[in-house]
């Protein structure tokens, strides 16, 4: 019983150490040393049939990993638990990997590319910045009425988008990211190109953007609020994600992805299955947009540009197009690799698109590949 | 038109043009309930066409198909199989990477609930569902090779081309159509193979004795064996009609054939 669970395990505790040494190292020599060692050790691995027990865990023990992973994000919380950098971008990675997951329903499984991601997520923070300052909706709704709002928008582009035969869709999408950056520049009421203040968290009196004080002189860096909000949030669509492709639905989806035409033939409605995963996507691009301008206080028109989302479509494609953990692993990697490694930073969009050329050459299926679909976990057929 | 009229499928008069290409000509067409019939014809006569424009696939140019009393003409695809007549493909047209039991559940759409609150939240409900159709897949798979139903959850793409047609013809099958449409359900296999999977057509026929058949073949040997009756076409037009024996013998069968090759 407990056998299976090992491998999972220890590299859950392997990894927690190196992205730990890895956060915690400055030297930009040692920090490519460690990329370095890294990539041997998942590359050694996989060679000796590492890769395989570590999936074997998280197939048969699944709620026992995931617990182990969430462990394991508090524990690189607790070691930081001062550091504002770090813990900004940890929740930065948590709030990416939730809107990723809106983009995965639409393009993992539907089939339908969405090149205006970033501006799904603006939608959700400006959202964010209009009603705490304007309303009394409490907070958590907040983050709702932000999903909702990307929801309500993205049905601008559902016709276009359904006309997906001939990438007509992927230009429209592509023409709403730059139509919303430069709506949002001239549009006053919303701040033009300074943008807007945003209240921070506040549930039930729960300041998020204070600094937690214990006792006189032990300070918490408040990020940690936004990382636990997060990872819950993470966990309801995580679930809710997974769920969706272990059923009928994620079934549709997938049908109709790969041949539209016999789909047909089965009686499968394409539109609404389309309008379903494009909506549904938004949604949690949304909320995790609407989260992420609460946690900063400050949203303008540049945290949305069309290079964003790029960065979200590379991710997907880098992760392993349909694998909810391959996002985990990719936005990870795309998030930290250019805070760490300055040389990088500059010339982040380079290295993001030579990535995504070397895995569609050398392994389409992401880094993750997705697997089959199980329906119901740890099920036999008798 | 003799027959026309108890027919489980009718055409009257249906064609089909592509642009100045008149792939099917005013073609009348009985089917009789029960029966299997085999559609015929050299290549590029027409026949895929009929299949295509019964099934919602291409609109018609002109007249009307009548399914179990009803007028289909022009039904949409989802709409011709939730009517009750369900296809395979001459090109195999399932999905590679996925398993085999999805394959033959995306044919049961109809008797699956759809709804997001069944499939998301009332997870022990779906549960049954599932394993009840699980089930019945499985079941349906053994009649046609006992082994395939061990491997219910392996990717189609890694199996041979005769497990895949049999499993394109269990994905038709498994909503218990009343019309089942083959279309070269034998192309790309060997000798032997063709012969296995017609057996196994004729076992499925024998227990679902409601079910009719239209099958286009070119081996004249299937044909032969597994037909009641034939229809034969040639450019678009319905050439000669009636048993194998009789349509065989037939002089406008012969040089169509002979034409051809
Ligand atoms: N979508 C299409 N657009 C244009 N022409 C088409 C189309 N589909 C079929 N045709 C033409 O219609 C004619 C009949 O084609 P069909 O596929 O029905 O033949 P078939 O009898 O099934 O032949 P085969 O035995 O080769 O499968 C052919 O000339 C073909 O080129
Ligand atoms: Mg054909």
């Amino acid at each position: 019983m407990f056998a299976v669970l090992l491998p999972g395990i220890g590299s859950a505790v392997a990894v927690t150490v190196y992205v730990i040494l890895l956060l915690a190292v400055e030297s930009q020599a040692a920090i490519a040393g460690l990329l370095v060692a890294g990539v041997i050790a998942v590359l050694a691995a996989a060679r000796f049939g590492g890769m395989a027990r570590i999936g074997r865990s998280f197939a048969e023990r699944e709620n026992a990993m995931n617990l182990v992973i969430i462990l394991a994000v508090l524990a690189v919380t607790g070691f930081f638990y001062e550091d504002h950098f770090i813990l900004l971008l940890m929740a930065t990675v948590i709030i990416y990997v939730i809107a990723c997951l809106g983009l995965n329903l639409q393009f993992g499984y539907a089939g339908v590319l969405n090149f205006a991601g970033a501006a799904f997520f603006g939608v959700g923070c400006y959202t964010a910045a209009v009603l705490t300052k304007n309303t009394a909706m409490p907070h958590l709704l907040i983050l709702v009425a932000g999903g909702v709002m990307a929801a309500v928008i993205g049905s601008l582009l559902i016709l276009p988008v359904l006309r997906t035969r001939s990438h007509y869709s992927a230009v429209v999408t592509i023409a709403f990211a730059l139509l919303f950056k430069i709506f949002l520049e001239v549009n006053d009421t919303l701040g033009g190109p300074q943008g807007l203040p945003v209240d921070g968290m506040n549930v039930l009196g729960w300041e998020f953007n204070d600094d937690i004080e214990i006792g006189e002189d032990f300070e918490i860096a408040f990020y940690v609020n936004y990382i636990v909000v997060g990872l819950i949030v993470l966990a309801l669509a995580f679930t809710f994600v997974r769920r969706l492709e272990r059923s009928w639905v994620g079934l549709n989806l997938d049908a109709l992805r790969l041949d539209e035409t016999a789909a047909a033939c089965f009686g499968l409605n394409i539109t609404r299955w389309k309008i379903t995963a494009f909506t549904l996507g938004n949604f949690l691009t949304g909320v995790a947009g609407a989260l992420y301008a609460m946690m900063l206080g400050f949203i303008a028109p540049t945290n949305f540009t069309f290079g964003d989302s790029l960065i979200l479509v590379s991710i997907i494609l880098l992760g392993g197009i349909g694998n909810p953990w391959g996002l985990v692993v990719a936005t990870t990697i795309l998030i930290i690799l250019p805070e760490k490694l300055q040389v990088i930073q500059e010339y982040r969009f380079l290295l993001f698109g030579a990535m995504v050329i070397l895995i569609l050459l050398f392994r389409p299926e992401g880094l993750l590949p997705r697997p089959l679909r199980t329906y119901l976990p740890g099920w036999r057929p008798k | 038109m003799t027959g026309a009229a108890d027919g489980l499928l009718v055409s009257r008069d249906l064609s089909k043009r592509f642009g100045g290409l008149i792939a099917m000509d005013s073609l009348d067409m009985a089917v009789r309930p029960q029966e299997i019939l085999g559609l015929i014809g050299p290549n590029g006569s027409g026949k895929t066409t009929f299949f295509n424009v019964v099934t919602g696939i291409y609109p018609t140019s002109g007249g009307v198909v009548e399914f179990d009393g009803k007028d289909i003409t022009n039904f949409s695809p989802q709409a011709v199989y939730r009517a009750g007549i369900a296809r395979t493909f001459q090109r195999s047209r399932l999905s590679l990477s996925l398993s085999v039991f999805d394959n033959v559940m995306v044919g049961n759409h109809m008797r699956l609930d759809q709804g997001l609150w069944f499939n998301l939240v009332a997870r022990k409900d779906f549960k049954r569902q599932f394993e009840e159709n699980f089930e019945r897949a499985r079941d349906l798979v053994k009649v046609f090779d006992p082994p395939l139903g061990n491997r219910m959850f392996e990717a189609v793409g890694t199996f041979p081309m005769i497990d895949r047609r049999r499993i394109e013809i269990c994905r038709a099958l498994i909503s218990r159509p009343k019309l089942l449409l083959l279309d070269e359900p034998s192309a790309g296999m060997t000798h032997d193979e063709t012969k296995a999977l017609m057996d196994d057509i004729l076992e499925i026929k024998g227990r679902l004795e409601d079910l009719t058949i239209i099958i286009i073949e070119h081996e004249m040997g299937v044909i032969e064996r597994i037909t009641d009756t034939c229809v034969v076409l040639n450019f678009g037009q319905k050439i000669c009609e009636g048993p194998y024996r009789e349509v065989a013998e037939d002089r406008l069968v012969q040089e169509a054939y002979l034409g051809i090759q």
